[in-house]
């Protein structure tokens, strides 16, 4: 959306080797014991127009991510760059560029709107604070963009309890479009709705993408969704991502064994597809005390000698996708 | 996709006696503000061994409908008219206390959110050991091994260890390990479960829906499942009622539902669902859930239907069969599937 990109094919949003630490402490003194390691060297990219979907189970770190790249947790360590130009601190005016050009939408749209301001006054603020458009266009910018995620007009004067969950829902989609950024996180934008709400709120988003050539990175804990709505996929384990490739080539031919597991647990809508779920006990380790070497070993049932001294690093293979796995 | 029926599905005996048994259910909820009807018409019956899965959005009643199958309806809810039997009990006649008699030891229920539905101040081991002891009046210590060997059948790793252990200390997959334990310690016939798996990650969802199938066949127990999810309905079910609004909208066995859904409703709610494997627009369904204490005249869901007609928004549509087996509440019903 902005027009100074001097490459319109690269990406329009990097990241490099993002880290997310969270210090444990404890006692008296509170005595740093132990770290988190929420996020641990994450990268990837996203293009002008695409949707990069990320995957994985709770507490892999997928929320994180998404909280780090807007602004709302502190990353340790790594990058962040918007058309190849690096992102300077995230402080005072650097912050506010940085918002404006990446915004988020909320799990919960109950609790993520104020609920002592009217819907007006909700999509308005953005304006006001980033000092976009004259102030007396600004109420028609409102009604605009009210019109272009579906609620009506004559809403505008109403408080976020009026609205159905998935109106809630659009009202955080247009909040986040105000400013007209080239990112937008959706963190489980539609988890918390009904499949039918769900379904307008999935359609409405890919709608807005096609446009306003924005791009979306999506973070969902469900397989369908994530492969309904993305280009791209991440599949996340542990603060790491594991494997990432095209839609087509995560969901036709799942390379890692944990992106094998993730699709081999979902159940399809065919009742003459059932599987035999095996029933095994093993659960996602603490992320306070992940593993060493590769995280997954513990589950996996490739596991080897090598798997638990090295953590395997994400390679290419065959020019299609990037696994981290020794083992395949 | 082959015609024929796969051996996966469960053969149920249709000779043998249902082991619950609804009919003609309404609940009302009584608020300041009035009374409204919250499940109205709900019939059904579980035979041994069966699954019987409920499936409906928010505020369809199927939770209400759960609920009141142990008599467990909060203040302000009750039933107003219909019986309950699970057996030869009419559950609805029982005292409070001959009902606490049967609710753990023949129909047991496992929650969404087993962090909330669990004790908090007792260890896993002593809430199983408690409901055994209540049932079969066993001693404290035989109760303690049944307990153990409870956990054990609900292939809880370290059954003994864990069983010494408070519930904020298992994860969240373990936890509803140990519901389901408790739900099973006394071989119950019937069991509830209302969204078992929604709170958990999907490989962990497998497990559980493992489990819990395995624990079925080997206990001949009737389940009575609560989903919002149509694919976990897919993977379990051997009927399934789908809810809209407080009533049965349709009703089938499990292939013929997936097969030629009949109701509109069910129709949508299909199309709505992105899928692994799945392709293009989805159907959205307009506008959202009526509230219950302000449904439309007629069939509730005539004002998001795409066939809606004057008689939709007149009358409501009665549940009759339109093959055998498979019934739907739907004035315009297409065969065309």
């Amino acid at each position: 959306m902005t027009p100074d990109t001097s490459d319109i094919n690269g990406p329009v949003l990097s990241v490099r080797d993002l880290k997310v630490h969270f210090p444990i402490r404890k006692g008296v003194f509170q005595r740093q014991v132990g770290t988190v390691r929420a996020v641990d060297g994450v990268s990837f990219d996203i293009g002008r127009s695409e949707t990069v979907g990320l995957v994985g189970e709770s507490g892999c770190g997928k929320s994180t991510t998404g909280l780090a790249l807007a602004g709302l947790v502190a990353a340790t360590e790594g990058k962040v760059m918007f058309d190849g130009a690096r992102v300077g601190s995230k402080t005072g005016r650097d912050l506010a560029t940085y918002r404006q050009r990446m915004q988020i939408v909320f799990q919960d749209p109950f609790s993520s709107l104020n609920p002592r301001q009217r819907v007006r006054d909700i999509l308005r603020a953005p304006l006001d604070i980033h000092g976009i458009g004259a102030p007396a266009e600004r109420p028609q910018m409102v009604l605009d963009m009210m019109a272009r995620v579906g609620l009506r007009p004559d809403q505008s004067a109403s408080f976020p309890h009026q609205f159905s969950g998935g109106q809630r829902q659009r009202i955080g989609i247009a909040r986040a479009l105000m400013l007209k950024p080239d990112v937008i996180v959706c963190d489980e934008p539609v988890s918390a709705l009904d499949v039918s709400v769900q379904a307008q709120i999935l359609n409405l988003l890919n709608d807005l993408q096609a446009e306003l050539g924005v791009s979306f990175l999506f973070i969902s804990h469900d397989l369908g969704v994530v492969e309904h709505i993305s280009h791209k996929v991440a599949v996340m384990y542990l603060g790491k991502i594991v494997e990432m490739a095209d839609r087509q080539a995560i969901f036709a031919n799942p390379t890692h064994p944990y992106t094998e597991l993730l699709l081999s647990s979902t159940p399809s809508l065919d009742p003459r597809k059932r599987r035999n779920f095996t029933v095994s006990n093993d659960d996602v380790p603490s992320a306070t005390s992940i593993p060493a070497g590769c995280a997954f070993r513990t589950r996996c049932p490739l596991a080897s000698d090598i798997c638990a001294r090295e953590a395997p690093p994400l390679t290419p293979r065959d020019g299609t996708r990037l696994v981290a796995c020794h083992n395949r | 996709m082959s015609q024929t029926v796969s051996g996966t599905m469960t053969d149920t005996a249709p000779e043998r006696a249902p082991a619950l048994e609804v009919r003609d259910l309404r609940i009302r909820i009584d608020a300041e503000a009035g009374s409204f009807t919250v499940v109205d018409d709900m019939s059904l019956a579980v035979r041994p061994g069966e699954t019987l899965c409920i499936v409906g959005e928010s505020g369809c009643g199927k939770s209400m409908t759960a609920l009141s199958l142990l008599r467990l309806l909060p203040d302000g809810a009750h039933v107003e008219r219909g019986s309950i039997r699970v057996g030869e009990t009419d559950l609805l006649a029982l005292s409070e206390r001959r009902a606490e008699d049967i609710r753990g030891d023949r129909i047991a229920m496992i929650f969404q959110e087993p962090l909330t539905a669990l004790n908090p101040v007792m260890t896993v081991g002593a809430q199983i050991a408690e409901a055994v002891c209540r049932h079969r009046g066993l001693s404290r210590k035989a109760g303690w091994a049944a307990a153990v060997q409870a956990l054990r059948g609900v292939q809880m790793p370290d059954a003994e260890q864990r069983a010494q252990q408070y519930p904020h200390e298992l994860s969240g997959g373990m936890r509803q390990r140990a519901m389901i334990a408790l739900a099973l310690c006394c071989d119950p016939a019937v069991i509830v479960a209302d969204e078992p798996t929604t709170a958990l990650d999907v490989t962990v969802q497998a497990q559980i829906l493992g489990l819990m199938a395995n624990l079925q066949r080997e206990h001949g127990t009737a389940v009575v499942l609560i989903t919002h999810d149509l694919a976990v309905v897919a993977e379990i079910a051997d009927r399934v009622i789908v809810m809209y609004a407080g009533r049965r909208v349709e009703e089938a066995a499990i292939t013929d539902l997936f097969d030629a859904p009949l109701h509109p409703y069910t129709r949508g709610l299909m199309g709505a669902i992105p899928h692994v494997g799945g392709v293009g627009r989805l159907t959205d369904i307009p506008g959202t859930v009526p509230p219950l204490w302000n449904l439309p005249e007629g069939c509730a869901f005539a004002p998001r239907c795409p066939l809606a007609t004057a008689q939709c928004s007149a009358e409501t549509p009665p549940l009759r069969a339109h093959r055998p087996g498979h019934l739907a509440a739907c004035w315009n019903v297409t065969h065309d599937a």
